[in-house]
């Protein structure tokens, strides 16, 4: 939105203190991480933790799955809704992908009719399958009133059902070097890029965006606004499934290989990063450039946690903290508003 | 302001000496930011009396009895009890003091039984520490035989008619040997039988020497249960008479009496045609058999109690709860309205009552609460894109229109004074160039400045040709504002008065049958 257009009313001041964006105070948590890390690199390690481009590669391949999902996360979040079956969505995803994508010369393929497509159809049949789930998700929210944590809770428990059944506990492999081209080098985060700045467009300058914002600010006022809130809830569940079922996709090229058990706890990862990004579980609020530097903080402490040599278990323990840590900041924000 | 109802004042007695009254508050005062509800109220409850509160929506009975009941501290004045003062600090503390309130809404756990509801907190134990299920049957049964009351005290709440849940919190206060009780319109649910049996309880616990504090909108009911009133207005107490010294009229007279300022600067305008008809709107169990015509440039005004219906209308209206009957006529064509987008794009724009629960969105700013309800139509292009531009430069031209103060359209709206989130509300409204306006309660709550810039406002409107229905519990508001004036009781339109046959008695009348 411009800002230049508005900022002067009638017979008033306008305001002379200039706001940092709320994004200011988050990029200087990453920054303040990052260089903690850089010390400790040092004093343990006798070697840069920030000045390593290996590194700071590897820490946004790592994280452009949960970028992905986050984006959707995000939005479900602004709308005062959440969304646990992402981490289950991306394994069905990603099996139901894989078998489409197998190469012809081997014996046990899922389909053994339907080996070396084109890329375009597991890459679709990946995508439908998220937005099939979120479509459930949206529609069950919508129209069984149900809350959106149980909704998808169900959702999460069936989608990885699904993904067992489908694959009968076995690896989906022996994919397609085009298909595997998709997770290779920088693809992830091109695509984590692309769909970032595209949903940071749609939130802040389409009427879909705004819809959601006043969804979740109040959803009784977005009604009697004029809103459909029904048909813009089941459209955002539905984004938000698509975008795991990428985010799946992806990850099955990267592995280059599709198995049930892959996406655990990637809902948890995604709704970290949207709340350290600064966006309230109370809905109304949030921003995708928030998420992403959210996103950033989590790989980031996994990358310098690793890199300091600390236990995985510590680490767990910590990113709990940061998580807890993170809500309370928000919170404090919202009273002192008040 | 003029008082012409002082007539019947000196009816309180002052208390003797040797038997002070059960319950005296002296000189209390209550406020709010932004009002005073309470200013100087004294009043006095004797033992084995009922003693009924009056007044209209505002007046002060509600915050009363809410102080009695310890949900409110009061900024200044004394509370007796038996002629001792008592601090209420909560409504535990009231109740330990033997003062019980059984609330409008019912305050009972419905998957829980009567006799576990009755003595919550205060469960006989056996000597293992567990709840001692035989006892706390026994005691229940013994307690509705002093009262009369045939309920299964093993029975589920959720399976009894609302009328036996009232007899349950009863029950419940009496259960705490209060001297005090206090029932806010105890009979709003009820059917005649059930009001009957209702009055016998209440008519035994009188004789057993309890202070009933009733407050009632129904005046036939005053005459059959009540021994005194007393009577509010504006935040202060007015009069305390005997029930059976006074008529209907006398209490109407006594419950309105002031004058009309001018602070409504009604303008007379050509009244064009119909624009909106409504007629036998009905929405079951709430509003029935609703008529009423509004033309161009008219105020309908809505009058009534709270509760009457009016504001459920307004939303059946704008199809946020479909109506069960009836028809909607807009312009000479038949409408089925059943949400809200219909009725913008019929041109409607609805103002609700309440501005934090529907109306605001208190983390959004300015801008994005004025420009919300014009999304549907203009300022997007065919891609779904907000054309900011325009968009912002309209929404400032209305806030500097309302006179919004504000340092920047990207304010908070909940940093706004309430005057101020009302007219960016409106302005969302104007936005829309609506043909019919309905208004809820439009000055609520907001300081007298506002007030007269949005009375103003509504006037202008209504001189460009705009059908205006407003809703407002403010009396010199409805009547100083209206061209006519419908009135609503329990769900429907008792009457509808020319401006020149409104006045406060004639409205009251029709309101409180």
């Amino acid at each position: 939105m411009s800002t230049t257009a508005v900022n002067t009313m009638a017979s008033l001041p306008t305001p002379s203190k200039f706001k940092l964006p709320q994004e200011a105070s988050i990029f200087l948590v990453l920054l303040g991480i990052g260089l903690l890390f850089e010390g400790l690199g040092w004093y343990v390690n006798g070697q840069s933790f920030l000045f390593n481009l290996d590194r700071l590669q590897i820490i946004i391949l790592q994280m452009a799955v949960i970028g992905i999902i986050a984006i959707g996360v995000n939005l479900v979040i602004i709308t005062s809704g959440i969304d646990l079956s992402s981490g289950s969505v991306v394994a069905a995803s990603a099996v139901v992908a894989a078998s489409l994508a197998q190469v012809s010369d081997f014996p046990r393929a899922v389909f053994p009719a339907l080996t070396d497509l084109p890329i375009i159809w597991p890459l679709l049949a990946g995508a439908i399958t998220g937005l099939m789930i979120g479509l459930l998700n949206g529609s069950l929210i919508a129209f069984t009133a149900i809350p959106p944590f149980i909704a998808t809770l169900g959702t999460m428990v069936a989608a990885r059902g699904f993904a067992k059944w489908f694959t009968g506990g076995m690896p989906v492999s022996m994919l397609t070097d085009d298909f595997a081209w998709i997770g290779s080098g920088a693809n992830p985060v091109i695509i984590f890029l692309v769909l970032a700045v595209i949903f940071h467009v749609v939130l802040r300058h389409t009427r879909f965006g705004k819809f959601t914002y006043a969804i979740g600010a109040n959803r009784q006022a977005a009604i009697v606004s004029g809103i459909n809130v029904n048909r813009h809830l089941i459209w955002i569940y539905t984004i938000a499934g698509l975008l795991a079922g990428i985010a799946g996709t992806v990850t099955a090229a990267r592995a280059i290989s599709g198995q049930s058990g892959m996406g655990v706890m990637y809902e948890l990862d995604a709704i970290a990063a949207v709340v350290i990004g600064g966006t309230s579980l109370v809905g109304g609020k949030g921003r995708i450039t928030g998420t992403v530097i959210g996103v950033l903080i989590l790989g980031v402490m996994t990358s310098g946690f690793t890199f300091i040599r600390i236990d995985a278990y510590y680490q767990e323990m910590v990113k709990g903290a940061i998580i807890v840590a993170a809500v309370i900041a928000d919170q404090y924000r919202n009273k002192k508003k008040r | 302001m003029t008082e012409t109802a002082t007539l019947e004042r000196a009816v309180d007695a002052p208390p003797t000496p040797e038997s002070p009254p059960l319950l005296a508050i002296r000189g209390i005062r209550k406020g709010f930011p932004g009002v005073v509800a309470l200013d100087g109220v004294s009043f006095t409850l004797k033992a084995g009396t009922v003693h009924a509160l009056m007044g209209e929506n505002g007046a002060g009975k509600s915050t009363l009895m809410k102080i009695i009941a310890g949900v409110y501290i009061p900024d200044q004045g004394q509370i007796l009890l038996k002629g001792q003062p008592v601090t209420l600090s909560s409504p535990i503390d009231a109740l330990k003091q033997g003062i019980a309130m059984i609330h409008q809404e019912l305050n009972l756990m419905p998957h829980m039984t009567v006799a576990e509801n009755v003595w919550i907190t205060r469960e006989p134990r056996n000597r293992f520490g567990l709840v001692d299920h035989r006892e706390l049957k026994r005691r229940t049964e013994e307690l509705f035989e002093r009262l009369h009351i045939d309920i299964d005290p093993l029975a589920e709440v959720q399976t009894l008619s609302v009328a036996s849940r009232q007899m349950v919190e009863i029950a419940k206060a009496v259960s705490w040997n209060s001297d005090v009780l206090i029932m806010d319109e105890p009979t709003s649910a009820l059917t005649e039988k059930e009001v009957s049996h209702l009055f016998r309880i209440i008519r035994s616990l009188r004789e057993q020497g309890k202070g009933i504090i009733y407050i009632t909108h129904k005046m036939n009911e005053l005459f059959e249960i009540a021994d005194e009133f007393s009577v509010f207005r504006d935040g202060k107490y007015i009069a305390t008479c005997a029930a059976s010294d006074v008529t209907r009229d006398d209490i109407i007279q006594m419950m309105v009496g002031r004058e009309i300022t001018q602070m409504f600067p009604k303008e007379t305008v050509p009244i064009g045609d119909v624009v909106l008809s409504v007629k036998n709107l009905t929405l079951d169990g709430v509003f029935h058999d609703v008529s009423f015509d509004i033309r161009s440039g008219e105020i309908l005004g809505l009058a009534g109690l709270v509760g009457s219906g009016r504001s459920n209308v307004a939303e059946t209206l704008f199809g946020v709860t479909p109506a069960s009957s009836g028809s909607i006529t807009i312009r000479g064509q038949q409408m089925v309205i059943d949400k809200p987008a219909k009725a913008m794009a019929a041109g409607m724009a609805f103002l609700t009552e309440d501005r934090k629960d529907t109306g605001c969105f208190l983390c959004l700013d300015i801008q994005d609460n004025m420009d919300l309800a014009v999304l549907n139509s203009r300022y997007v292009n065919k891609l779904g894109f907000v054309q900011s531009d325009a968009l912002a430069k309209d929404c400032s031209e209305m806030a500097r229109r309302l006179r919004v103060k504000t340092p920047s359209m990207h304010e908070v709206i909940q940093n706004l004074s309430g005057g101020n989130q009302q007219k960016v509300l409106v302005g969302r409204w104007l936005l829309t160039n609506p043909s019919i306006l309905i208004l809820d309660e439009p000055t609520r709550g907001i300081d007298v400045g506002a007030k007269a810039e949005i009375h103003r406002l509504v006037s202008e409107l209504a001189g460009q040709g705009v059908a205006v229905l407003m809703i407002s519990s403010e009396m010199p508001e409805v009547l100083g504002m209206s061209d006519r004036v419908a009135v609503m009781h329990e769900g429907r339109i008792t009457g509808i008065l020319d401006r020149k046959d409104a006045d406060q008695v004639s409205v009251m009348s029709l309101a409180a049958k």
